[in-house]
């Protein structure tokens, strides 16, 4: 297990965060800290909400009220309830930098090559210099098992290959955080242990990550922590083991038998 | 019969057929997709007003529509027509007609491309233009390159519609030889000349196409 630093700033923190669509409100005044080199997995059903806390931090969707910060730079916050203050379209700029997402669906852009599609975001966006970034890029691919394979498109890769890929994508601009969207659900599975063993193995390496999964085995396995959500709001959290072997919501052990019993 | 001059009259007029179709394409495709972003525009007005202009191109004759824009600013406005607003007139209705077709195949190709390549792009910090060139455009253009293609092939044939404006195209002047001297030979001949063109046309656009095979 890791040992948390908590005197440094939390690399993601969460305060009273909510969210509607419309009338619908699909987050509670969630909070949640994730400190630097913590593993964090999020479980819940379907409709609980895990993918729009994710997307809410990843800017892909907007709060409605709370406060959202990565380490010092705060993105969103509320004077009052009900309000939200975005920061400037500049500090949203820098702060994409400071996380990567990797998608269900890996969304590889399909034109490019596998070695394009992980350099051309450091190159054409953060202007990093092109040799570095393709030094950078080839030592990830060796890391995914994909040395060979950067003249590759995306359509030539099985799944699980395609989302080392875009593991590696969501790598390159070295993030200080990196989530991940049901990594696996979009594979066969016999592909999701390739993927596994990757996450395990940035684990091992201390990255940063809040993984959203339906891989309860996997979440006990590789998490610090472990997050049940249900109906907007987290049911419950704590140590992986404890939370997943000994829940102690009624909520969380329906849910659980129920992963148990597919 | 002095078929010679025949076929060089001919050429002479597929020369005018060609002009009007390279010009209707130089201005239809970017054309199209000005309309086909102000069709998918957030603005309602914007939105509504593309939308009334494509439905009334695709929805009247474009040999009316041709008409309209050579004898409208002369009822208008009393503008003397003259033989350089003949051709012009020609250019912009094909152009304009052209452009809505377009816009709709456009607007189907983008609308295709799934929301995940604009949410990786956006989470990877490219800007909304960097996008929409880079990422969006290059994947539209291998979408709809066969209607494309459907639509330049009927834009080779309907050049010949620009006869209803006396401009002296192919067409038109296989049908003057035709007429005069009670034969079919002409069409006939026009008619491989418009074959050739468009066998042409399709084989270059066929090649594109297997060009952008390197991915799917």
């Amino acid at each position: 297990m890791t040992q948390l630093n908590l005197n440094k700033a939390p690399v993601l923190h969460i305060e009273h965060l909510s969210k509607s669509f419309d009338n619908l409100t699909v987050l509670k005044d969630i909070s949640l800290d994730v400190h630097q080199g913590e593993v964090v997995s999020i479980i819940g059903p379907s409709g609980s909400g895990k993918s729009t806390l994710l997307r809410c931090c990843t800017l892909l969707e907007t709060m409605t009220s709370g406060m959202l910060a990565f380490g010092d730079t705060i993105v969103c916050q509320s004077a009052a309830r009900d309000t939200k203050q975005y920061a400037s379209p500049e500090t949203l700029r820098l702060v994409r930098q400071k996380f990567g997402l990797v998608f269900q669906n890996f969304n590889l852009f399909p034109h490019w090559s596998v070695m394009k599609n992980i350099i051309d975001a450091p190159i054409s966006v953060q202007k990093r210099d092109k040799n570095e970034v393709i030094h950078d890029a080839e030592l990830l691919l060796q890391k995914m098992g994909l040395a060979d394979r950067g003249d590759y498109y995306p359509f030539q890769l099985s799944g699980g290959q395609q989302q080392r890929v875009s593991i590696a994508r969501a790598l390159i601009n070295n993030p200080e955080i990196l989530f991940f969207d049901e990594p696996t659900s979009a594979l066969d599975p016999e592909l999701t242990g390739e993927i596994l063993k990757v996450i395990r193995d940035l684990a091992a390496e201390h990255m940063t990550m809040v993984i959203v999964t339906h891989e309860i085995e996997f979440a006990r396995n590789v998490s610090d922590r472990v997050i049940f959500m249900a109906e907007g709001v987290i049911v419950e959290q704590g140590p992986a083991n404890d939370v997943i072997l000994h829940p102690t919501q009624e909520r969380t052990r329906t849910f659980l038998a129920n992963m148990r019993n597919k | 019969m002095n078929y010679g001059r025949m076929l060089l009259q001919l050429l002479e007029g597929l020369s005018y057929s060609i002009s009007i179709f390279c010009w209707t394409l130089f201005f239809s495709l970017p054309l199209g997709l000005l309309v086909a972003l102000c069709r998918m525009s957030k603005f309602t007005v914007l939105k509504q007003l593309a939308r009334f202009c494509i439905s009334v191109l695709r929805g009247t004759p474009l040999m009316l529509q041709l008409f309209l824009v050579f004898y409208g600013p002369y009822y208008i406005f009393k503008m003397p027509l003259t033989d350089t607003y003949r051709f012009l007139a020609v250019i912009i209705g094909f152009s304009v007609n052209y452009a809505a077709y377009f816009a709709e195949i456009y607007r189907a190709g983008i609308e295709a491309i799934p929301l995940g390549q604009y949410e990786a792009a956006q989470v990877l910090g490219y800007s909304r233009t960097q996008t929409f060139f880079k990422i969006i455009v290059p994947q539209v253009v291998k979408r709809i390159l066969p209607p494309v293609t459907n639509e330049v092939i009927t834009l080779v044939k309907d050049t010949s519609l620009a006869f209803t404006l006396t401009i002296p195209e192919m067409f038109s002047v296989a049908r003057q030889w035709s007429s005069a001297r009670t034969t079919m030979i002409p069409l006939i001949a026009a008619g491989v000349f418009y074959y050739v063109f468009n066998f042409l046309v399709a084989m270059l656009m066929e090649r594109f196409e297997k060009y952008l095979n390197y991915y799917r």
